[in-house]
């Protein structure tokens, strides 16, 4: 192995000398406290490496060991529940180590080496394999199995295959590949920065559910899309973040902390074995994977977090999974990568990130996507990425949310103003969009009603007009508006109010099934077109307004999924009420 | 022993340069020694074979090339620490400034610490009675919280954190607490503000200060608060302490960390400050927290002033990207008189639903809480129509939100500094000026809650008002 020697330490880079025979992206071993790094650039023989780990106290002179290996991560059954540090550390093992604080130099292998887990083979001897067949099963956790298949560049005869407990460096069966003879573990080894191969790229065909109705209703996301949060400070990003890793319904979340708070991570510690998956019943954690890089741990391996969780992603999607993963905030690991860049003294582009940050950016959205796995069997599995942007002042020409907006298909734009007025989800109805709108309206009315995406988009047209009513509002005041016109502007402050605003902490408001969206906007449509009549019918808007049934319009989210007819309900009321309005009037007009 | 260098080469700003040095490492202190004597202290920013680049932290002014001496000690910064630092003022790098003896170490720590393990951290839940009401019922401090205070110049800042610091209390519990202060940069009349304060209230005897005051050396700044944290991480994880720190002012910190990065000549972001100015604050401020199976907990309010009153600046947003939530005080609402003049709208305090409710302060909490901010933000929409089209235009049910944000802002925001409120008086007082709405309008508010709480203060209110008519 290589062995070079440091000439020069600037935070986390550092530069060493006699690295010939080194590769770009290999990993190394810095100083005798044996720190992980990265080669990020060769010159000659001098080597340029991003360090994982604190380097204080390291100088010139100390060695530099080569591993000849580039950045990995270890594939295979003990995956789930497990919280990683941004390069594969198990952290809850760091604790066990190393007490309540992260030290340096500690060496851990991502899955345990003690473990055993039970095979189960789905191939027998003398069956014929390509890469990508699943050639057995391990049940890992309640909700998840992991299928064990022939990575990828291998393909033969099954010559031996055993059942039983294994660890995942044991070999459990033996492919032979033309002359030579391989054997396949439970666990495989990938490097972070390299796609995972697939057949073949497909469109997204279904909605992901996230239970979040201003999400499913108006900017849903397709299993296997791409979707941005940007928003400034305290406008709702993690949140949302949370509650799609709660309610998406995926097999399985890898969530990834790249650069936020330390607490975050320990209220999804907490709260996911707590919280139950509304189809299966079991704790959440089991379907989850989390990556914890956090703002105060070193930036270099905030910058490798987010390859280290988007190839576990696609392990699972190979399985033919649907993976959701979300990235919290993509702007630190585009800072990480800014900071490494000026020590490198590289030419900057905008605001001081280096030139590449939009191909960097591109091709991390790139590896999401609904795809025919490698295989015989022709699985699809399905990769959607959810990555939070955190702009400088929320301000969205920052480079880090344009280079995101060139890539993404959805956007969710969170804004301040409603943010402070505690309009939550705080995302803008006018400003956000989806491009899989179209694509997913035959799922919509497949899967739910033929009328769900109708009522979307009239729902949608009444909050645009609202816009524009409320300009004038502010010129003039309510009562120059016509009847019909103050109508709309009630009728959009309910969809704002009862049907937008979602509250993530309440029991029953946190998740909305697609049905129960659909009915509470059918709900408060239906009070729209009945309110309309009425006006025609000669009733001021004034009586409208103060209809009883209103109020109830506006806790029906409240109502739990299991008495969705009692929303319906309240169409029957409306009418009624309405109706004996009208008849009120006629009898004092004879 | 130590390796002492006569090599300077270059000079400039709070940076030196040194040559032909041997096995030097990263983030190393060292001693300048001056002609005349003097000593000032720094730290190795940068190796490159055999020259060092060192960050001066108590100015450079009288160090020359040819006759100062450099020596590396091989260590980072340390601090001593002890029980002993209790009752105590120190400079900005933890030497005793107030006529005492140095402290006898029980251990001494390299003040840049080490990063929590996340799954170590227990999470913060339990609700500190500031007896302030824009806090405790709308923006509830937790321990182990980290929540700001951004302020403007000339705003009562300083009075409020001190509010805090002298009433702060976990409900029924009598436990070991301590303040950790840290100034940066503040002036003398700042710091002796607090430093009375403490006194007069016998908080002192548990408090630990440290001081860089504004014409202490500016580049020491930097230290200072990861100094701070050092006590604290003592105090609290050692010695089972509830500690509360307040850092004022990180505006002057983040300044001289611009300096030292213009001195690099590195590429600026924003404003001049240097692009890892995130990263950089979130290794001070994350250090608050707690930590499973340990008693003690560490809660920061860090002050800082926001160039312009400007949110957006890059002190207040990278803080507030850090912190979880913020508390604002405004300008307009302290012309008005309103004090503290909290602005409740963009205040917000992100660890909340974890801190209040039943068995922790009350089980309406939350809904009441939604229902006031709510309230007040159509209140003010309503005096925003107001100003443009006159009050009599607006409708009659703006017309109560009108009034309201009035009242609030009169009676609830604004508190005496010695005005001590109980959670229920808070809880209460929310619940009261509520009543002025007619139900409907408790859309944030639970069925159970409007019969049990809302109605009770509706009739109360009504029943005065008719009482006060009859005579
Ligand atoms: N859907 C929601 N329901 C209720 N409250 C919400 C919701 N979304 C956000 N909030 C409130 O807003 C606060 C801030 O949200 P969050 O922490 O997600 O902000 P953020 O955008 O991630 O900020 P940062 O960039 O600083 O991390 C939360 O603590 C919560 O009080
Ligand atoms: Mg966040």
């Amino acid at each position: 192995m290589v062995e070079g020697k440091i000439v020069r330490v600037s935070g986390p880079l550092v530069v060493a000398e006699g690295m010939l025979g080194t590769k770009m992206y290999d990993v190394v071993n810095v100083s005798e406290k044996k720190l992980m790094g990265e080669i990020i650039e060769l010159k000659n023989d001098l080597a340029s490496i991003q360090v994982y780990e604190d380097t204080e106290g390291v100088g010139p002179g100390e060695p530099v060991y080569g591993t000849g290996a580039p950045l990995s991560v270890e594939l295979g059954p003990g995956l789930i529940e497990s919280i990683f540090d941004g390069t594969q550390r198990p952290l809850n093992i760091i604790k066990e180590m190393a007490g309540d604080y992260i030290m340096r130099g500690i060496s851990i292998p991502g899955l345990s080496r003690k473990r055993k887990w039970k095979f189960k083979p789905t191939v027998k001897k003398g069956d014929t394999v390509v890469s990508g067949d699943i050639i057995g099963t391990v049940k890992e956790t309640t909700l998840v199995t992991v299928k064990i298949t022939v990575p990828p560049g291998i393909n033969g005869k099954i010559i031996a295959i055993k059942e039983g407990e294994f660890t995942v460096e044991e070999t459990v069966a033996t492919i032979k590949d033309g002359k030579e003879e391989k054997g396949i573990k439970l666990s495989q080894v990938w490097p972070v920065r390299i796609p995972r191969p697939f057949a073949k790229k497909l469109s997204p065909l279904e909605a992901l559910v996230t239970g979040q109705r201003v999400l499913d209703t108006f900017f849903p996301i397709g299993k296997g899309g791409t979707a941005c949060v940007p928003g400034p400070f305290g406008s709702g990003k993690t949140v949302i973040q949370h509650q799609l890793a709660k309610w998406a319904d995926a097999e399985i979340i890898v969530y990834i902390g790249c650069g936020e708070r330390g607490n975050e991570m320990t209220d999804v510690l907490l709260e996911f074995p707590e919280l139950k998956d509304p189809g299966s019943g079991e704790p959440l954690m089991k379907r989850t994977v989390l990556i914890a890089n956090t703002s105060n741990m070193p930036v270099a391996a905030r910058e490798a977090s987010v390859y280290t969780g988007i190839t576990i992603a696609e392990y699972f999607r190979d399985m033919g999974m649907s993976v959701a993963l979300m990235a919290d905030s993509t702007s630190r690991w585009a800072e990480a990568m800014r900071e490494i860049s000026g020590r490198l003294e590289e030419m900057p582009g905008e605001e001081g990130y280096p030139a590449y940050l939009g191909a960097r950016i591109a091709s991390f959205y790139e590896r999401a996507g609904r795809v025919k796995c490698l295989g015989s069997d022709d699985r699809e599995g399905m990769l959607s990425v959810i990555g939070a942007v955190s702009p400088p002042g929320g301000d969205l020409s920052d480079p880090v949310v344009q280079a995101t907006l060139r890539v993404v298909k959805v956007f969710w734009s969170l804004e301040d103003k409603l943010a402070a007025m505690r309009h939550f989800p705080a995302i803008s109805w006018l400003n956000s969009y989806s491009l899989y709108a179209d694509s997913l309206e035959n799922y919509f009315k497949d899967t739910v009603e033929s009328d769900f995406v109708k009522n979307q988009r009239t729902a949608m047209m009444l909050l645009q007009n609202e816009a524009e009513l409320q300009e004038i509002v502010r010129l003039v005041g309510v009562d120059a508006l016509s009847e019909n016109d103050q109508l709309t502007l009630e009728v959009s402050r309910s969809i704002r109010e009862d049907f937008l605003h979602q509250n993530a902490f309440h029991d029953v408001d946190t998740y909305t099934s697609l049905k129960k969206q659909y009915t509470l906007l059918k709900v408060i449509l239906y009070f729209y077109e009945r309110a309309k009549q009425s006006l025609d019918e000669g009733i001021p808007i004034s009586m409208i307004k103060s209809l009883k049934v209103r109020d109830r319009i506006a806790r029906a989210k409240y109502i739990p999924e299991n008495e969705i007819a009692k929303i319906e309900e309240i169409m029957k009321d409306t009418n009624e009420e309405l109706a004996s309005i009208s008849r009120e009037k006629i009898k004092s007009e004879v | 022993m130590f390796k002492d260098y006569l090599t300077i080469t270059d000079i400039s700003g709070p940076l030196l340069i040194v040559d032909q040095v041997n096995d030097i490492k990263f983030g190393e202190l060292v001693e300048i020694f001056l002609p005349n004597g003097n000593k000032r202290r720094g730290q190795v920013l940068e190796v490159n074979r055999n020259t060092a680049l060192i960050q001066v932290l108590e100015g450079t002014s009288g160090i020359d090339v040819d006759k100062s001496k450099v020596r590396f000690l091989g260590r980072e910064i340390e601090l001593s620490v002890s029980m002993d630092m209790l009752g105590r003022v120190f400079g900005g790098l933890g030497a005793p400034i107030d006529g005492g003896p140095s402290i006898i170490p029980d251990e001494r720590v390299d003040i840049s610490g080490a990063p929590i393990n996340p799954t170590a951290r227990n999470y913060p839940n339990e609700f500190i009675q500031t007896g302030i009401s824009t806090i405790d019922g709308l923006n509830p401090l937790v321990r182990g919280q980290k929540l700001p205070l951004f302020s403007g110049s000339g705003l009562p800042h300083n009075r409020f954190a001190a509010q805090i610091a002298r009433q702060s209390k976990v409900l029924g519990k009598e436990e070991d607490f301590a303040v950790v202060f840290g100034a940066m940069g503040i002036t003398f009349e700042e710091a002796q503000f607090f430093i009375d304060d403490f006194k007069r209230t016998g908080a002192i005897e548990r408090a630990v200060l440290f001081l860089n005051l504004a014409n202490d050396p500016a580049i020491e700044r930097i230290a200072t608060p990861r100094v701070v944290f050092t006590a604290a991480e003592y105090l609290a994880f050692k010695m089972d302490m509830h500690v509360l720190v307040i850092l004022t002012d990180m505006t002057n910190y983040c300044e001289a960390l611009r300096e030292v990065s213009a001195a690099r000549k590195e590429i600026p972001g924003r404003r001049g400050y240097p692009g890892y100015l995130y990263t950089d604050l979130s290794t001070i401020y994350e250090r608050a927290g707690r930590i499973k199976g340990k008693k003690g907990s560490i809660t920061l309010i860090p002050i800082l002033s926001m160039p312009e009153d400007d949110k957006t600046h890059p002190i207040p947003d990278l803080t507030g990207y850090i912190t979880e939530g913020q508390i604002i005080l405004s300008r307009p609402l302290h012309k008005k008189k309103v004090s503290p003049p909290v602005d409740v709208l963009p205040s917000l305090s992100r660890l909340k639903d974890k801190g209040i409710g039943k068995g922790k302060t009350r089980e309406d909490h939350a809904d009441l809480l939604n229902q006031l901010y709510a309230a007040y933000a159509k209140g003010k929409e309503a005096q925003e129509l107001a100003v443009i089209l006159g009050e009599a235009s607006l409708s009659e049910i703006d017309k109560v939100y009108f009034g309201f944000a009035e009242t609030f802002e009169r009676e609830y925001v604004s508190q005496d500094e010695y005005e001590n409120r109980s959670i229920e008086e808070t809880l209460d007082l929310g619940w009261k000026l509520l009543s002025v709405f007619p139900k409907e309008e408790m859309k944030r508010v639970r069925e159970e809650y409007i019969e049990k709480y809302f109605k009770k203060f509706k009739k109360e209110t009504t029943e005065s008002i008719t009482n006060s008519k009859l005579q």
